[in-house]
């Protein structure tokens, strides 16, 4: 889905939203309330200038709005493979974009995330992956890396992942899968603008999601691990 | 001397700290391993790639992680991240004097890929808990595989990080850009190149490293002693000021970089004399010439003064 189209769903009181070499910044009426909108379009590859251009975008947020929601509208390839932003540190970038968004949270901002088209790792991590709540559109597309390069790297045969991945949702692509191991609080089906003024009322603040990926049974270990460690007991599986 | 890099994740661990002080959470005696490796037919460990647990180090209690390179190239899958976000959230519910993170990591671990993609991002959000909570966390890179990926990111969400010049820290590594973009991108057999492009001197000098030590154990003991022992003064959570200076911080370097595609370019423009003799230098000689030129900001603490 373009953003336009998007936006037009999602705030049906209006916004206004500008793209500017795909990225996407402004704000929008929700419920009668204004809430501010980071993101990205085109499936843009984050590099680090569309990193630090988001990162800005927050903290003005946090400096000129205290309290106002952000909503930051994912759509990436994933982060930029290119050396000049190895050289100058994209993870600084990524890491900075990421810390930016934890500000807000913990200075009492409601950060929510939506997938509407395409999320890969990198540029994926810093953005959806760390706002207190993530969602995506039924036909978003998420992963780490497409199975015929998984292939290489884990030298795998591509035949075998794609038969992991129908039904396995640590290899499948796709929101069902995210949903199932918590990574996402739950995709939209229907009236998006309504599902935003449930999203923004339902946020949670704490990190939940090992908890949630057990529940709904796609990551089974992570949850009982954790609190393993945390307490000094045996693992106890679900 | 005695090298860090050489050694192993339970070997890394008690010449950190205190003799004898670690107590290891879930040891590998639990044999509690990754469930997703059998169906690929690829090994597993029994600590999945990472030692957690709680010492001493100059005698108050820190809590502290080692990834171990030689499995999986210390990716993360979903029971090593979870190992690691237990281990932090411990380290709050004790009221640790601080965190000490020993990072070797290639970032997700593909064999796990979404579980590992949504593990690194948890691990970040509990670094931050931990900072939030007035402890602070501490990173340590200097293990032959460097650290990259989600894990280069969190590294970069702790208060410090301390490099050896032979430590790399990155996002992708040479080889998938090479892959993605061609060798005339990166060539990742232009080992000299990678270095310049990654490597501690490069970190340090740009400020994404805050302490740079030679690799020495001792070296390295002694510098996360002095990192904690200099963020314990302060506050050590996140705030609008650290982020406003990191924040300048960044955009000051792209704005320097402009049209720059050669490290030893952006070492010039700091006023680095004779950039190409850079790699050359031993860690104290390069610490004297760096301490006139480096980018960068003082441990992300808050500030007293001193940007």
């Amino acid at each position: 889905m373009d953003w336009q189209t998007l936006a037009t769903q999602l705030f049906p009181g209006g916004h206004a939203i500008v793209e500017r070499d795909n990225f996407l910044s402004g704000s929008a009426q929700v419920d009668g309330a204004t809430v501010d909108v980071i993101g990205t379009s085109g499936h843009v590859p984050i590099g680090i200038e569309i990193a630090l251009a988001q990162a800005t975008a927050i903290l003005e947020t946090v400096q000129a709005h205290p309290g106002r929601p952000i909503l930051i509208l994912v759509d990436t390839q994933g982060q930029r493979l290119r050396h000049r932003d190895e050289m100058l540190g994209i993870n600084s970038y990524m890491a900075h974009l990421g810390k930016c968004v934890d500000l807000a949270r913990r200075q009492g901002h409601t950060v929510i995330g939506l997938v509407y088209d395409q999320a890969l790792s990198g540029g994926f991590i810093t953005s959806g992956l760390i706002a207190s709540a993530c969602y995506a559109l039924p036909q978003a597309t998420i992963r780490v890396m497409g199975l015929p390069a998984m292939a290489r790297i884990t030298k795998v045969p591509e035949e075998r992942l794609t038969e992991l991945a129908q039904d396995n949702p640590v290899f499948a692509p796709g929101p069902e899968n995210y949903l199932r191991m918590g990574g996402l609080h739950g995709i939209w089906e229907r009236d998006l603008a309504q599902e935003l003024v449930r999203a923004l009322a339902d946020c949670p603040h704490e990190d939940r999601r090992m908890a949630l990926g057990q529940e709904r049974g796609g990551r089974l270990l992570a949850q009982p691990v954790a609190a393993a460690v945390r307490t000094g007991s045996d693992v106890r599986p679900a | 001397m005695s090298s860090y890099l050489e050694l192993t994740a339970r070997q890394r661990i008690p010449a950190m700290f205190d003799a004898g002080s670690f107590e290891e959470f879930l040891p590998p005696s639990k044999r509690i391993a990754s469930p997703h490796l059998a169906q690929l037919d690829a090994p597993v460990s029994y600590d999945d790639g990472v030692v957690v647990g709680r010492g001493l180090l100059g005698g108050h209690i820190v809590f502290g992680a080692a990834q171990e390179g030689a499995f999986m190239g210390g990716a993360v899958g979903e029971v090593h991240g979870a190992k690691l976000v237990g281990m932090l959230r411990r380290a709050i519910d004790e009221g640790a004097h601080a965190v000490l993170l020993l990072l070797e990591s290639g970032g997700v671990r593909l064999h796990e890929a979404n579980a590992g993609l949504i593990a690194v991002s948890e691990v970040m959000r509990a670094m931050l808990d931990v900072r939030a909570a007035g402890i602070p966390v501490v990173a340590v890179v200097g293990g032959a595989n460097g650290c990259f990926g989600g894990m280069g990111i969190a590294a970069r969400c702790a208060n410090t990080v301390i490099m050896s010049e032979e430590g790399r820290l990155a996002m992708s590594g040479p080889e998938v850009i090479e892959t993605a973009n061609g060798v005339e991108e990166f060539d990742s057999r232009d080992r000299a190149l990678v270095w310049r492009t990654t490597g501690g001197k490069h970190r340090y000098l740009l400020g994404d490293c805050q302490l740079l030590v030679a690799d020495d154990t001792a070296a390295f003991r002694a510098a996360a002693l002095e990192a904690i022992a200099a963020l314990g003064a302060g506050a050590v959570g996140l705030t609008l000021e650290g982020l406003l200076a990191e924040q300048a911080m960044l955009a000051r370097r792209l704005h320097d970089a402009e049209g720059v595609s050669e490290p030893m370019e952006i070492w010039r423009r700091l006023g680095v004399p004779d950039p190409a003799r850079v790699p050359m230098l031993e860690a104290d000689a390069f610490l004297t010439l760096a301490a006139q030129h480096r980018a960068g900001l003082p441990s992300d603490a808050a500030h007293t003064g001193e940007q």
